[in-house]
């Protein structure tokens, strides 16, 4: 195949593009240790609110490792609880899941993200830095009240923990 | 460039008038397209308005998320699926010089689908079915919707055969020579087409009709999403590859020069056959019930995929320093003024190709493993990809219009200074549109929501200058989109006149014979099965292999 000079030397660049970005995501991934959330977890959707997995909703709990747990259900059209107070500076671990359609889970602005899916656990961990009040918005269309799921994570350095008595259940992992 | 040697004037062609079977064939469809086209752009414009927050009296989230619906199913599956259909029997006619064959199948495909979308429109349309074009379970529609669509593709397949058919039987009688290049460019959207529609033909036929008909009581609204993004993503080269085409072997010709590299054009085709499917899990990087590993393999495919367009600019671009040069540009830049600006095909593929520039770079970081958790089912996503499909394929197609619909009526372009200026307007419209929009997604402004001021949050405060803009950007759409539809009918409607021919462009040096590699499609799209199996094959068994929870199904609308 009789490649023109420029075109050829266009194409290793564009080569070195592809390769770039693919390190750039490499080391975010094994280096800085940044994944989409992808836990992988069933639950019946019909039973969300009598699941032991979500008997914590109402007060963010703190797990033996120090991570504090935060349980959430999405509804049309909210999220239970719509206002979740985390402290600062803590590690601070989401478990969701939907007792209906498909939701989402989104702090506006910043990359905690993730689709709530029933019959499934969404799960990620994340630091909040900043002490402030945070948009949490629901992003997957859900009915025609979609717009109107919305909460807020407000982070203080007051926010009351509990501790976890027994165990952690089995699903944190 | 500078060692290429122009030369003018090229060979006359056969300025032959397309045989009348495929005109009619061929009108049929663009009469469909560019109908759904009407109707899904005076929803966008609603739509505009009601971003911006204008107290319109009809206003209300039950016609906002039905128009969302209906705008997304008519514009991205309606349109632009009959526009590529006409089109490809135009280029299997003109590109292989021979009548199409099998003209009854291929319309009794076209009415096939064209019943699926009179029923899924009305569903739409009698609210029914307000589950957006992604129609996610368990969010449950009118049967009529599920199995409207599922005629759609059922039509496309016969559209496929069509075209698959007609190239075989060049073949037989062109052994030895190669695939003429816009052929060849279909031959690869059937390809990838065929490959996409199994996930969701196994979506509808398995999950989603039993379901809604009520023969299922559940629904497994994760393994829907799986094969919906199977064919979700290779949908979008389905609408790209046909403006692939008009790049390379429409533009080129139009702007009066060759095309640069024929065997280059061939590349990129053979690489959207191997890579278009097996990348669905961008898509659902958010997603529970899928492990990070195969997203990551998913992430990796993605990033080939930028390659072959990463080759296409420069190919396009050097084709149309040849034009402008012929022309009797001097210098480095002097090609681009001596450009036919005015040429409604020329200015919408170039102008397309830019909005097309920075829709590429947005989905690098779409496809990005970490990047996404920033940009997902934010505002964002339609910021990209009108700049992608609503840009590279739409104002492609529109350009494509402007040089088909004379040459088929056997008529001029009427309302020329229309048509001259109304891809500059959809051009402004998508800037002032899609920026805006891509800011207020890293904003954190979700898509697809009816208001936007959650309770005045501040944050939510902070999106409206821009929503008010990226209105005024829907407005000129809109705008561009009518005199598109005026100069489209007045056309349709005026008397007859001599029409030039369909012709495609010459490459600077000619194919030569069948290339071992690039003309084995067979060969190609077993290379493509096989990639497709290992990147879905085991994550779709360990899924099947999980204790899963059904759903039953939800109709908030």
């Amino acid at each position: 195949m009789n490649v023109d000079f420029y075109e050829r030397i266009w194409m290793w660049i564009a080569t070195g593009i592809v390769l770039l970005f693919m390190a750039f995501v490499g080391v975010s991934t094994f280096a800085q240790g940044i994944r989409p959330p992808s836990h992988v977890e069933t639950i019946d959707p019909a039973k969300v609110f009598q699941d032991p997995r979500f008997s914590r909703i109402a007060t963010p709990t703190e797990l033996p490792d120090g991570t504090i747990e935060v349980q959430v259900a999405a509804i049309m059209f909210a999220f239970v609880p719509n206002e979740i107070r985390v402290p600062p500076g803590r590690r601070i671990r989401f478990r969701m899941t939907s007792a209906d359609v498909t939701h989402g889970f989104m702090i506006a602005g910043s990359n905690a993200n993730t689709m709530i899916v029933p019959g499934y656990i969404s799960q990620f961990t994340t630091v909040f830095e900043q002490p402030g009040d945070y948009l949490l918005v629901c992003h997957e269309f859900c009915g025609n009240g979609h717009h109107a799921m919305h909460g807020r994570v407000i982070v203080d350095p007051g926010a009351v923990v509990a501790k976890a008595a027994a165990a952690p259940h089995q699903g944190a992992h | 460039m500078a060692t290429t040697t122009v030369t003018t004037g090229r060979g006359s062609g056969g300025r032959v008038a397309p045989a009348s079977g495929v005109r009619r064939l061929a009108l049929a469809h663009f009469g469909v397209a560019i109908g759904a086209f009407g109707i899904a752009s005076a929803m966008a414009m609603m739509q505009a308005l009601s971003r911006a927050n204008l107290d319109l009296p009809f206003r209300g989230p039950s016609l906002y998320y039905m128009s969302v619906t209906a705008h997304g199913t008519l514009m991205a599956l309606v349109f632009t699926t009959f526009f590529i259909m006409g089109f490809g029997y135009v280029v299997a006619e003109r590109a292989l010089e021979r009548a199409l064959p099998y003209r009854r199948l291929a319309w009794l495909s076209f009415w096939i689908a064209v019943a699926g979308t009179a029923a899924t429109v009305v569903a739409i349309l009698a609210f029914k079915a307000t589950v957006l074009y992604t129609f996610y379970p368990p969010l449950k529609a009118h049967p009529a919707f599920y199995i409207g669509l599922t005629l759609v593709v059922i039509g496309s397949w016969g559209w496929c055969a069509v075209m698959l058919l007609a190239l075989r039987s060049w073949q037989k009688e062109n052994a030895g020579l190669a695939i003429p290049l816009s052929m060849y460019g279909f031959a690869a959207t059937v390809i990838v087409w065929l490959l996409a529609t199994i996930g969701v033909a196994a979506e509808m036929l398995l999950l989603l009709i039993p379901w809604s008909l009520g023969y299922t009581s559940t629904i497994d609204p994760e393994l829907a999403r799986m094969l919906f993004w199977w064919f979700g993503h290779p949908l979008v080269y389905f609408w790209l590859l046909p403006a692939y085409v008009i790049w390379y072997t429409v533009l080129p010709r139009a702007a009066g020069g060759y095309l640069f590299s024929d065997p280059l054009g061939r590349l990129v085709f053979a690489l959207f056959i191997l890579l278009s499917t097996p990348v669905g899990f961008h898509h659902q990087f958010m997603d529970p019930g899928i492990a990070s590993g195969w997203k990551m393999l998913h992430t990796f495919n993605t990033l080939w995929i930028l390659y072959p367009s990463l080759v296409t600019a420069f190919t396009v671009i050097a084709s149309l320093e040849l034009a402008g040069r012929a022309r009797g540009g001097q210098g480095l830049l002097g090609w681009i003024p001596r450009l036919p600006w005015g040429d409604p095909l020329v200015s919408s593929v170039i102008l397309s190709m830019l909005l097309f520039a920075l829709g590429g770079w947005g989905g690098a970081i779409n496809a990005s493993f970490g990047m996404n958790a920033l940009v997902h089912n934010t505002s964002w996503i339609p910021g990209h990809f009108h700049t992608t499909v609503g840009s590279a394929s739409a104002l492609t197609f529109m350009g494509a219009t402007y040089w088909l619909l004379p040459r088929l009526l056997g008529k001029r372009l009427e309302l020329a200074p229309m048509a001259a200026v109304q891809p500059y307007i959809w051009f402004a419209g998508m800037l002032l549109f899609s920026i805006p929009t891509h800011i207020t997604g890293v904003m954190g402004m979700p898509r697809r929501v009816f208001d936007a001021s959650y309770g005045n949050h501040p944050t939510a405060l902070s999106w409206t200058t821009l929503t008010n803009v990226s209105a005024i950007g829907g407005l000129l759409l809109f705008a561009s989109a009518l005199f598109y539809l005026l100069v489209v009918v007045f056309t349709v409607f005026s008397s007859r006149a001599e029409a030039e021919g369909i012709d495609f462009a010459e490459p600077l040096e000619s194919p030569g014979p069948r290339s071992l590699v690039f003309d084995r499609l067979g060969l190609l799209t077993i290379v493509a099965i096989v990639l497709i199996v290992i990147a879905y094959g085991p994550p779709l068994w360990n899924h099947l292999q999980m204790t899963r929870f059904g759903s039953p199904g939800f109709s908030p609308f």
